[in-house]
């Protein structure tokens, strides 16, 4: 790839002339040798498959194998069918959808990881529920999935991406960046507003710990999925109303690493402390280990 | 670059419920299965850190199972990985690793044949978002993604081997995009792993394995 740092993704975007998701279209077409056409093709088929988690989140049984989650895509559905939600129409569909995916994953469903699976819901969550709001084509939310992938792809290598190294910052934390990003790609921002959305994102969500009760994809993953997709959209707006991140984004991924990096390791995704070892916490892995 | 393209960070399409615990690890089960080039009689497999923390709940031991059958990360047989080795006559076990490891989620796999006349050893390290990074193939300390067509070649460690093997790639248009050796000794057998930007022609392959020095040659189509 021809960039290595947010920054150098935006410049390379405004000098091109061209949104960070077709940017990253080329880049990938040269980087791959295929032709751009069947790059597209395969995010057009993952976009697909994301689609049909929310589908399968919200109409069907998501009870986990655990039996610890499940519903709560389906709960909030209902909830919002119902009345006036706090959060607003917009907002708690972005939130129903994330939390519809997720729960899909956790009980062992089909799912694209973005960038992992334990954040799997964040991003379908607010594209798919933004494009039936401003009647988006599915082309362009591809676009906006390569925008959230060149995103992903700088905090990846010079940071990390998984719960095991860094933290739930580094799987929740970069997938709000990500789509954060991608929104603001989409609804026609320029680059450089894209790259604030994806530090003001990373801000909220520095130092939150990885600590799944009973080694668990489920709790506390799936709600902080729901929460990530309404940071994701309020990062997306403060960057579209000229919200900046004074602290750069580059400089904000560095300190994800360093953060990261000095987290023990009984919160970096092995059930060794955090919620995972409160009282109930422990309750239920003993009763889970019981069972097995 | 650790990860390598977009679809490292918007993908792999998997079943749940982990990216490197399930996913990350049907590939290094699946990767153990293509270099050992058949289906293995018996699989030792030691777990590490994260992975030994947590395999049960993310379906770990499963994925590492179901990627030494050949399966993908979005097989649907993945959950019953189990029952399919059962079936194909493949014997498994799983157990905590003892002393240091590369990275937080690392499984070592050893692999056997019935009789016992071809083993394979290998180290994986899921390093996050499905994505796997080979760190040790049969005692030699090597790299390998499984994210391109990859070229792996037991040898005689001996001058020029090297330059005459990518000198072959290079004749017919491969370009080779990552590359890794090592050797137990000087002149003794020695390793390299060559992450290339297409599959080689099976002329260039046959050419390859004839060298003197070269005494095994695998290739993983990714």
């Amino acid at each position: 790839m021809n960039f290595q740092t947010l920054k150098q993704l935006s410049e390379l975007a405004e000098t091109r002339n061209c949104s960070l998701g077709r940017l990253m279209l080329e880049e990938q077409s040269r980087e791959s040798g295929e032709e751009s056409g069947r790059v597209f093709a395969q995010m057009y088929d993952y976009y697909q498959i994301m689609k049909d988690a929310v589908h399968q989140g919200i109409h069907s049984d998501t009870t986990s194998r655990s039996g610890l989650t499940g519903g709560d895509a389906r709960r909030m559905h209902g909830y919002r069918a119902a009345g006036e939600t706090l959060l607003g129409g917009h907002a708690a569909l972005a939130m129903t959808y994330a939390l519809a995916v997720s729960e899909v994953n956790a009980s062992m469903g089909r799912i694209i990881a973005t960038p992992t699976a334990g954040s799997c819901g964040i991003i379908p969550g607010v594209l798919i529920s933004s494009q039936e709001r401003f009647g988006w084509s599915d082309e362009e939310m591809v676009y906006g999935l390569f925008a959230s992938g060149a995103i992903g792809y700088v905090i990846a290598n010079n940071s990390f991406i998984s719960g095991a190294e860094g933290g739930c910052q580094a799987e929740v934390g970069s997938a709000i960046g990500m789509a954060a990003g991608a929104l603001v790609d989409i609804r026609g921002g320029t680059p450089a507003q894209a790259i604030h959305a994806v530090g003001l994102a990373l801000k909220n969500t520095l130092g939150l710990i990885c600590d799944p009760v009973a080694g668990l994809v489920e709790i506390p993953c799936i709600v902080r999925n729901g929460f990530g997709a309404i940071t994701a959209l309020a990062a997306a707006d403060m960057a579209l109303a000229g919200v900046r991140s004074v602290i750069p984004s580059d400089e904000v991924v560095q300190v994800m690493l360093e953060v990261g990096s000095a987290m023990p390791e009984s919160l970096r995704e092995t059930a060794g402390g955090g919620l995972a070892q409160t009282p109930t916490g422990r309750r239920i892995t003993r009763e889970l280990h019981q069972n097995a | 670059m650790r990860f390598k393209d977009v679809f490292s960070i918007i993908g792999p399409a998997m079943v749940g419920p982990s990216s490197s615990h399930t996913a990350g690890a049907a590939r290094i089960g699946r990767t153990a299965r293509l270099l050992f080039g058949e289906c293995p009689a018996r699989a030792v497999i030691w777990l590490y850190g994260s992975f030994a923390a947590t395999y049960r709940g993310h379906g770990t031991d499963t994925a590492l199972v179901g990627g030494l059958l050949g399966m993908a990360t979005d097989d649907p047989r993945l959950p019953d990985a189990f029952a399919h080795a059962e079936a194909a006559g493949m014997a498994v076990s799983i157990s905590p690793g003892k002393g240091l490891y590369p990275h937080p989620n690392t499984a070592e796999l050893q692999l056997s044949s019935a009789d016992g006349s071809r083993a394979l050893q290998l180290t994986g390290t899921s390093i996050g978002g499905g994505n796997v990074e080979i760190v040790r193939i049969n005692g030699f300390s090597l790299k390998l993604s499984a994210s391109y067509p990859t070229l792996t070649i037991r040898h005689r460690d001996e001058t020029g081997v090297i330059a005459v093997v990518t000198g072959l790639l290079g004749s017919v248009g491969i370009n080779i995009a990552h590359m890794s050796v090592d050797r137990r000794s000087r002149r003794g057998d020695a390793m390299m792993v060559l992450e290339c930007d297409a599959v080689p022609d099976p002329d260039t392959l046959e050419a390859i394995s004839a060298l003197p020095a070269v005494q095994e040659l695998r290739v993983l189509a990714v």
